[in-house]
């Protein structure tokens, strides 16, 4: 720690000593400001150009960055102690939705805490990396039959509670981010092919305890045509946004399908529509590299991680972050079924943000609270 | 949980390499579904950029055509003949109301429905495209308008439209020459030009407002708006202004096309009055007439049927449609050609026994006056009308040169005025009779054709033509109506040029002043045939009577039977052709009064009121 005191004052360097010492990271904290930025802007133009919502957002966002910087500040060694008992709140918070949730747009997801409502499964997104990796991390690796087994379980309890909500989307990522770990610890290839054939044989089983309206977004999704103005309508309107924005995009503020009310969700799940018709393939192609910058960063911290708590954690935080990205965005592209993930960071949303910031900001204390050992 | 955890011996350097292999194959496989997406999003955006920005278009534009509002019709003074006047209309989109009978059922419990209207309605339905409006009830109080719209929701398909509808300022004195719109039927739509009358709802079934249709109507406005998800109009894209319908100034007087209408009191008739030096018409009436409005929006099919069948014809245009023997009215026009061959010479006596036999023949012609005029010269012929006179010059000229005389003055041939459905007459020929007949053409033929019977008819159009021509010793101009043209806009006002028609060149110009003397002289001269209007008139007339027979005598018969003996339809027309002031001419008329008895006592009295009005009045314009 004296080195910093040895090194030429630059004002770069001290800028980036300014970060160290807030244990944030440098890339990182450019890549997400960027993407808010840009988020905020398309949120006010999806909007219709309220401010309210805008002012609403920012709020969230300023909440969910005072986390990250919370999170940032805790050592990794604090959350790998901490993490079953994250774990076994977040579990517990489940089943108390179960029974005393708020029932918003028909799903009870929504716990109210009198100042606040949040969503238990948005904490389970953390928790379930976190209790992951803390697991595998006291196990010899790679995982034994009795290490999965337990592993499956912890990952399988919260899924069942949160797809039975019911939130498809979020317990699709909820059991990839147990899953991501599980596969990063060195899961046998053997179980990995088993576990996709058991998938796919218990899937026409899953049918029968799916809600109506999840069956008829993916009946939707299997022929979009039938339904041009029923449930396919959200998805026509989806393509037309996205197809009539072009190369160079009809300008910010310009788009006509969201602000003409022809697309639906416009300032939530399918904001990335609004996005691809006002900017283009060119704002899309910034759009997604912010976010591969994202995940390249975060991988590329997984990487240094020091040990296999710190690894596990971060791969699975990035991979997560992008099967987010890659769900959400193939969802408005009609490349998957609707299943309700938001754009993160950029679509009007609660939770989502903070949980995802929170994430960061984990990533964020692996990075900096790295001690210098030699190898 | 039996494995604590320092039980198992880590193997470190293999799990971070491990790892790291894990990692690149995520990498690897995230870079494949990046791609997937990059596909999509070109696919979307690059190649069928195109067809979505068509469908975002189709989207949030929407065509709405505001048609244009028609012309109005003033007559020459700018007195307000036709206007548009605000109405609610209650329509129904056949197509969009979901059952016809009980929609109808419950709106008359909301508006009062007569029995017409539906039957109307029913009528109408028949002929409308299932997309367009059909008018079910028209001038809606404001009470019932509000009344449906409370309840509007419960009647898809069905509005209450504000739009504008025609009014005629003299009703059924006018009907004849300013016709009416209707609403637009399937059949219209055919004929139309289906662009320009997107959103319009009448068109011009008879008069004017159907022969000057294309001015009066304009060219409709429109206007791409865009709309939201809900179809609510939200900005304006692109206008495309239209044009106005075009305001006409008639050349009619309504002054006098009343004054006329009231002449004729309840007979039955026609009159048009020409500015002989335009052709412009200042009055034309066609008594009966009818009212306007019952047509405009849609007349129930029991009224119509009444009007159709009535025995008077009110709906038929007698001043051009009709077509009437001229009797002695062609006289003037015999006397010229007469003199114009050289057969007829001023002055010149030949003897009235008021019989006239051909020479071969014991079939005896009559003159009107059955004991005979005795020695008459031209002059004496026009003015009392001798046949006898008038045979003989028939019988001089022959029929070719009769027949090529009165087609120079257009008889038989449409004159072109500016109205639909007028009627040619007939001017018989040697050809014609050949033709038609399959008859060679007898010499008796040509003596009746002498004093305006037989096969010649003529309308009153042609009549009125005819007296024009002589008032201006041969010049003319085709009859027209409009005078001038008024952009709605700007409010300039562009006259109307009359058309010169050729002139009629006799033989020597002085020819024409012995048969305009006569003609005063029937006016004027106590002997004349017209003399009782022309006794206390304070201008010149030239006229010349006609009473036209519909029954011949037959050969025994001695007196012609009087007036009250025969029947109403079988009765004489009265005839009466004139311009004044003679040495001047600023009107030239024909009047024909059906089946009431002489010229001189039936049809000159409603001409001299007519001429009165225009000439004598001091609100006329001096020309």
């Amino acid at each position: 720690m004296n080195q910093s005191t040895a090194l030429p004052r630059t004002p770069r360097a001290d800028w980036s000593h300014l970060l160290a010492r807030a244990h944030l990271d440098l890339w990182l904290s450019l890549f997400l400001l960027a993407l808010v930025t840009l988020g905020l802007g398309v949120l006010y133009s999806a909007s219709g150009h309220s401010s309210a919502m805008l002012i609403s957002q920012v709020q969230r966002l300023v909440l969910g960055l005072i986390i990250m910087l919370i999170c940032a500040q805790v050592p990794p060694e604090l959350y790998r102690t901490a993490a079953p008992w994250i774990y076994g709140v977040a579990l517990l918070l489940l089943l108390s939705v179960s029974w005393i949730g708020d029932a918003s747009k028909g799903a009870q997801r929504w716990l109210d805490l009198g100042f606040v409502r949040f969503q238990p499964s948005e904490l389970m997104k953390l928790a379930m990396p976190l209790a992951v990796a803390a697991f595998l991390h006291s196990r010899s690796l790679p995982p034994r039959p009795t290490t999965v087994f337990w592993t499956l379980l912890l990952i399988g309890l919260p899924t069942v509670l949160i797809a039975r909500q019911p939130d498809l989307g979020t317990a699709v990522l909820v059991v990839c981010a147990g899953a991501f770990a599980l596969y990063l610890a060195g899961l046998g290839w053997r179980w990995m092919v088993s576990g996709v054939a058991v998938i796919a044989a218990i899937a026409p089983l899953a049918w029968h305890t799916l809600h109506d309206y999840q069956r008829r977004r993916l009946l939707t999704f299997l022929d979009p045509e039938s339904h041009p103005l029923g449930a396919g309508y959200h998805i026509a309107q989806s393509k037309i946004a996205i197809g009539s924005g072009g190369v160079f995009g009809k300008g910010w503020m310009s788009g006509t399908q969201a602000r003409l009310e022809f697309l639906p969700e416009s300032h939530t799940d399918f904001i990335f529509a609004v996005f691809a018709e006002e900017l283009g393939l060119l704002g899309v192609l910034l759009l997604l590299t912010l976010y591969l910058a994202l995940v390249g960063r975060g991988l590329t911290i997984a990487l240094r991680g020091q040990n296999t708590f710190q690894r596990l954690l971060a791969s699975s935080l990035s991979l997560t972050f992008f099967l987010y990205v890659f769900i959400n965005i193939g969802m408005v592209l009609g490349l998957l079924p609707v299943v309700g993930v938001p754009l993160p960071l950029i679509s009007f949303g609660g939770t989502s943000m903070v949980s995802l910031l929170a994430g960061f900001g984990m990533l964020m204390s692996i990075q900096t609270h790295r001690k210098l050992v030699s190898h | 949980m039996s494995i604590g955890p320092q039980d198992a011996i880590k193997n470190l350097h293999a799990e971070r390499q491990d790892f790291l292999t894990r990692v690149l194959i995520a990498v690897t496989v995230g870079s494949g579904l990046v791609l997937v997406l990059l596909t999509r999003l070109l696919h979307l955006q690059v190649l069928e950029q195109d067809y979505y920005d068509t469908r975002s278009n189709e989207n949030r534009l929407q065509l709405t055509v505001i048609p244009p509002v028609r012309g109005l019709i003033y007559d020459r003074q700018g007195a307000l003949l036709a206007q548009n006047v605000p109405t609610f209309v209650l329509e129904l989109v056949p197509e969009q109301v979901p059952d016809l009978d009980d929609t109808l059922a419950r709106l008359g419990r909301l508006v009062t429905l007569s029995e017409n209207d539906l039957l109307r309605f029913r009528d109408r339905l028949k002929k409308t495209p299932p997309y367009r409006g059909v008018p079910l009830r028209s001038n809606l109080s404001l009470e019932e308008v509000a009344r449906y719209q409370i309840n509007r929701y419960d009647f898809p398909g069905v509005d209450s439209v504000a739009g504008l509808t025609r009014n005629y300022a003299l009703g059924a004195s006018a009907a004849h020459v300013v016709g009416y719109i209707g609403g637009i039927t399937e059949d219209d739509l055919n004929t139309l030009d289906e662009k320009a009358y997107r959103g319009t709802r009448y068109v011009g079934r008879t008069g004017v407002e159907k022969s000057h249709e294309h001015t009066l109507h304009g060219t409709p406005s429109t206007k791409i708006v865009e709309t939201n998800a809900a179809g609510r109009p939200l900005r304006e894209i692109d206008y495309r202004r239209g044009t106005q319908g075009v305001n006409l100034f008639l050349s009619i007087d309504a002054r006098l096309q009343l004054a006329a209408e009231q002449a004729f009191g309840t007979r039955t008739g026609a009159l048009v009055a020409i500015e002989p030096w335009s052709g412009e018409i200042l009055a034309l009436v066609s008594k009966p007439g009818f009212d306007p409005h019952l047509f405009v929006e849609g007349i129930d099919v029991e009224l119509y049927k009444a009007l159709n069948e009535d025995a008077q014809h009110p709906l038929f245009n007698r001043a051009l449609q009709g077509q009437y023997s001229p009797g002695s009215t062609l006289k003037p026009l015999m006397a010229l050609a007469g003199l114009d061959h050289g057969v007829t010479v001023p002055g010149k006596r030949e003897f009235c026994s008021g019989k006239f036999t051909l020479p071969n023949s014991t079939r005896q012609y009559r003159c009107w006056k059955r004991r005979g005029h005795g020695r008459v010269d031209l002059d004496d012929a026009i003015t009392q009308s001798c046949d006898i006179y008038f045979y003989q010059t028939a019988l001089s000229l022959g029929i070719d040169a009769i027949h090529d005389f009165l087609d120079v003055f257009g008889l038989g041939r449409p004159t072109g005025i500016d109205l639909p459905g007028e009627n040619s007459g007939l001017l018989p020929s040697r050809d014609w009779k050949l033709r038609t007949q399959r008859e060679a053409w007898f010499p008796g033929e040509t003596l009746n054709l002498g004093i305006g019977q037989g096969y010649l008819t003529v309308t009153p159009l042609q009549l009125a033509q005819m007296a024009a021509r002589i008032a201006t010793r041969g010049q003319g101009y085709r009859p027209h109506l409009v005078h001038a043209t008024q952009d709605p806009v700007t409010g300039t006002v562009t006259p109307v040029l009359p058309e010169p028609l050729p002139p009629i060149v006799l033989r020597d110009e002085s020819l024409w002043q012995p048969v305009i003397e006569a003609m005063q002289n029937a006016v004027h001269a106590p002997s004349g045939t017209a003399y009782r209007i022309g006794a206390n008139a304070p201008y010149r007339i030239a006229g010349k009577t006609g009473t036209v027979q519909l029954v011949t005598l037959a050969q025994d018969e001695e007196t012609a039977p009087e007036l009250q003996e025969i029947p109403r339809h079988l009765r004489d027309h009265a005839l009466f052709i004139a311009f004044a002031p003679a040495d001047n001419p600023r009107i030239a008329l024909a009047v024909l009064s059906e089946h009431s008895g002489h010229g001189g006592s039936e049809a000159a009295p409603i001409a001299r009121q007519v001429m009165d009005t225009w000439l004598l009045n001091p609100e006329t314009p001096s020309k």
